[in-house]
């Protein structure tokens, strides 16, 4: 059922290890993520697809290193980040993670270029060198004429290419697109995912978390998950991708 | 991120709600302009107090004999005997006796003050002769009747030209021998140069006692008031054997004194003054706690960027320390005006020149308790604002 994907052996990025993330609801355990094992190798494109309450935002706070998991070991870049402390969290962030969100979360009183130079004025880089960063990011993401614009000045796609600039401008080893589509129309979502595409072809790595299946099916590789556990994963054509036809399958076989 | 960035973010955080920033720098603002203009007060009348002693002379040892218990007065002669005999530390000496009498110029009673003196009165006092002569040794040996007066009597009931005029002191027709310069720059009826100084035996004569009961000694410089003091009371107690019998009062003791007072009275006012910075601080932690709980998500944000809890502890400290010290230099602006307002009222109601003069140290100090108070309060919501969990924060709306 697990082939394997065609891409030359890369180093791995990303490994869950046996990862469970557990939440005491009163005398109740929730489980969140329950026993998760995968890994992820640097130029992949990979989204982890599930119902809601199955577990993906939980996954992609651990990947992105806002949360440690309750047992079991997860790796960014082979280090294993539930030994890190907080200032060695936010350095990790800064230099390998770029975060897309649904709701773009731009800093409202920051014009573009502000917002875009945000994760290198963290990361500690120069003035002038974050300027021509930011710069060069926002030229990537077809936003060069707008510098000096407000977030509330733009469309909500302009402002989720902002957004993913400043994903861009840090020069993350791995972009994690949490629902990039989730707050747009149909027409402007598929701009976003085709410029995902884009920069993976580019050569970045890219997590994408969504509970759509067809935004799901732009990326290469497929990590389903139910109940907090891995259902599939495989390659987005393969069988037992997509839930539906799944259970349309088994229902009609 | 570096100190530069945080207080350029924290100018851009305060410049964009300004009306909410200058109510929370309200507190501070009365608080530092109301300790300014304390202190300022307190300055001027130091200021002032000095000034007018020094015109009285911070060399003067001013006596009083009350004589209580003695049937004898210790002489006039006695007492010119005791500089001669202390040329060390004592300058000079003069009687100086208030006439209760009436002044009159015809039929008007003049308001002046007519004290008997002696012929080293003005010199003593610093004072100078504009037309004729002073009161010399002849005219107290003498009982002559001849005064000399102050520039506003002068100007006011000769218009200027004095000398040869009469004034009735007690029903005496006394000549004006002589007419002082001007003693204070303002001229009026309250102020020093409306007097009248006639030979203190005279004056003498016609007090109730009959005696002199008050002298004014110099010392030859300031260092020698104290050794001079002693020799004069030590005379005084020979002679009287009884220290309740007479008081002996240094000016610069006086000055001394007054400037400890006013010291202790202006700390206290400022003290109370400082209290509304402290109610000016809860104020900034009050808004700062709004503000992070408003900016919880882009804490979260910049969280997910990879900002460290020290970099928003930063953010958050220096945005209140800023808010605060513009609060500072706001309050030192407005202590500035309220000086020179509180200045205008005193010379336009009190008839003195005295200036509401801030101090230096305490515009400095002004300006670092509120950065410090701004630091102080800032610290406890920047701390909630560093230690919020991102995920949450990013959240959170
Ligand atoms: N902080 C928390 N405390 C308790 N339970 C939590 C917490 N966070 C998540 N959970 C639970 O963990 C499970 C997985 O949640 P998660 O947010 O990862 O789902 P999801 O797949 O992202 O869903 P959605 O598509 O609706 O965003 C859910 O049952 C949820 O109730
Ligand atoms: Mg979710």
């Amino acid at each position: 059922m697990y082939e394997t994907p065609a891409v030359s052996p890369a180093p791995s990025l990303i490994e869950f290890r046996d990862v469970y993330k557990l939440y005491q609801m009163g005398d109740e355990t929730v489980r969140a993520v329950d026993g998760v094992s995968f890994t992820i190798r640097k130029g992949e494109f990979a989204a982890i697809v599930g119902q809601s309450g199955s577990g993906k935002s939980t996954c992609m706070n651990i990947i992105g290193c806002l949360d440690i998991p309750t047992s079991g070991q997860y790796l960014l870049g082979g280090e294993d980040v539930g030994q890190m402390n907080d200032n060695q969290l936010a350095a990790l962030r800064n230099r390998t993670l770029g975060f897309i969100f649904q709701q773009y979360n731009l800093i409202p009183k920051l014009n573009v270029l502000e917002n875009v130079e945000l994760p290198l004025l963290y990361g500690g880089v120069r003035t002038s060198e974050r300027a021509r960063r930011a710069q060069a990011a926002l030229e990537r993401a077809g936003l060069s004429s707008k510098l000096q614009t407000y977030p509330n000045q733009l469309s909500g796609g302009q402002q989720q290419r902002v957004s993913i600039a400043r994903a861009l401008a840090g020069d993350p080893s791995v972009i994690l697109a949490d629902e990039p589509t989730g707050a747009l129309d149909s027409k402007t979502g598929r701009e976003v995912l085709h410029f995902l595409e884009e920069l993976h072809r580019q050569g970045n790595t890219i997590v994408l978390i969504t509970h759509d299946n067809s935004i799901a099916a732009h990326a290469q590789r497929i990590i389903r998950l139910e109940d907090g556990k891995v259902i599939y994963d495989g390659p987005s054509g393969g069988k037992g991708s997509v839930v539906q036809a799944d259970e349309e399958s088994e229902g009609t076989a | 991120m570096n100190f530069l960035q945080c207080f350029r973010l924290a100018l851009k955080a305060i410049w964009s709600s300004k009306i909410r920033s200058l109510l929370t720098m309200l507190g501070i603002i009365i608080g530092v302009s109301a300790v300014i203009t304390i202190v300022g007060l307190g300055n001027g009348m130091e200021l002032y107090m000095t000034e007018q002693f020094a015109s009285l002379g911070t060399t003067t040892l001013t006596v009083n004999i009350t004589g209580r218990g003695s049937s004898r007065s210790i002489s006039d002669d006695e007492m010119y005997a005791l500089v001669e005999e202390n040329p060390a530390v004592l300058d000079a000496v003069t009687p100086t006796v208030s006439v209760m009498g009436s002044a009159k110029i015809g039929r008007d009673t003049l308001s002046s003050t007519v004290t008997g003196v002696g012929e080293d009165y003005l010199s003593i006092k610093g004072y100078t002769i504009a037309q004729g002569r002073g009161i010399q040794y002849t005219d107290i040996l003498n009982r002559q009747k001849v005064c000399v007066i102050g520039s506003y009597v002068a100007l006011e009931y000769f218009g200027g030209a004095a000398v040869g005029e009469t004034i009735r002191i007690s029903g005496s027709p006394y000549t004006v021998a002589g007419v002082l310069n001007e003693i204070s720059d303002s001229t009026s009826e309250s102020g020093s140069d409306n007097l009248i100084l006639i030979p203190y035996t005279n004056a003498a004569k016609m007090s109730f006692m009959g005696s002199i009961s008050s002298y004014t000694f110099t010392a030859v410089d300031e260092d020698s008031v104290t050794a001079a003091k002693t020799v004069v009371e030590d005379a005084l107690y020979d002679f009287y054997e009884d220290d309740n019998a007479y008081s002996v009062i240094a000016m610069s003791e006086i000055l001394d004194i007054m400037n400890d007072m006013i010291d202790i009275m202006v700390t206290i006012l400022a003290g109370i003054a400082a209290i509304s910075l402290v109610v000016g601080g809860v104020g900034i932690m009050n808004i700062m706690l709004v503000s992070v709980s408003e900016r919880t998500r882009e804490i979260g944000i910049r969280k997910s960027l990879g900002a460290r809890q020290r970099d928003i502890l930063f953010q958050f400290v220096i945005e209140a320390a800023v808010t605060s010290a513009i609060g500072g230099i706001l309050g030192i602006l407005f202590g500035y005006l309220f000086s020179s307002a509180a200045s205008a009222v005193i010379v336009a109601l009190l008839d003195t020149d005295m200036a509401v003069t801030p101090t230096a140290g305490s515009i400095l100090m002004a300006f670092g308790i509120s950065v410090a108070i701004g630091v102080v309060f800032g610290y406890l919501p920047a701390r909630k604002a560093a230690r919020l969990n991102p995920i949450d924060a990013l959240h959170y709306d």
